[in-house]
């Protein structure tokens, strides 16, 4: 299999990601389309280490899981901080950052 | 194998952004994840199509789940009363995907269609894999750990500081 194919793959994932961070409005949602973006650039990273032969893009795509990690870690404490304050739940409402 | 695995991968992220309820949305992307793993699995990275598995659609996947279970999965209108962003945001998502085609299609890199290079045995293993890290690449792994152990803090400064918070509001 040619690794175009994985290539295209991998931008109409991260393009599925994008439409989902910019259309939803739950931050929970949001949250799991930054991931899908986060596994198109992954999937990408992979296929270009394939082509290469070279075990680089691997250990790239290894960080980029751990930063996702790192990522959910504080994004989902956020939320339910702001679950916990009672404040809506949705990224529309919070557009202010007051304390 | 590829198109069966490609469109699964396809039909989870899809899944995950039309889908109402946040919690189908976590199971979309479970699913998602094992056949992004199975991809992995075709282009030799059998390291990371094992950690896709076990950390992500395992631990950070158990997290969600933990946490839309806490908020509460409410439905919410797919697409609310206004908003010119509702309409915008696909249709900038569809642009991006033409120009990233259009760019990588008429790339002229000289494997891209060609199955890869030829690989030496071993490639993508565990063994491959660690000794990587520890040579090629070892201040980007210290770093990581360094990233994971400030998000750890981090999130039990954001939990202790809450609870602060909610005492001075009760008592004022």
């Amino acid at each position: 299999m040619d690794v175009s194919w994985f290539l295209v793959l991998s931008a109409f994932i991260f393009c599925v990601g994008a439409a989902g961070v910019l259309s939803r409005r739950n931050p929970l949602v949001v949250l799991l389309c930054l991931e899908l973006m986060l596994n198109g650039s992954n999937l990408a990273l992979v296929a270009f280490s394939r082509m290469h032969g070279d075990g680089g893009g691997q250990i790239f795509a290894l960080i980029v899981m751990v930063i996702a990690a790192c990522e959910v870690t504080v994004g989902l404490g956020i939320i339910v901080a702001i679950f916990r304050r009672r404040l809506p739940v949705d990224v529309d409402e919070l557009s202010t950052l007051r304390g | 194998m590829f198109f069966l695995a490609g469109a699964g991968a396809l039909g989870g992220a899809i899944g995950v952004v039309t889908l109402r309820n946040p919690f189908y949305s976590v199971l979309s992307l479970v699913a998602h994840l094992i056949f992004l793993a199975v991809l992995f699995l075709l282009l030799q990275a059998e390291f990371l199509a094992a950690a896709q598995v076990v950390v992500y659609a395992g631990a950070v996947m158990v997290l969600y789940v933990f946490v839309v279970a806490y908020v509460g999965g409410s439905d919410e209108p797919l697409r609310p009363e206004g908003g010119a962003l509702r309409v915008l945001g696909p249709l900038f998502a569809f642009v991006l995907v033409v120009e990233l085609c259009i760019a990588l299609l008429g790339s002229s890199l000289g494997l891209i269609d060609s199955p890869g290079a030829d690989v030496p045995a071993g490639f993508g293993t565990p063994a491959e894999i660690g000794s990587l890290l520890l040579r090629r690449f070892l201040v980007p792994f210290e770093a990581a750990s360094y990233l994971l152990l400030v998000a750890a803090v981090g999130a039990v400064v954001l939990a202790r500081r809450r609870r602060g918070l909610e005492e001075q509001e009760v008592g004022a």
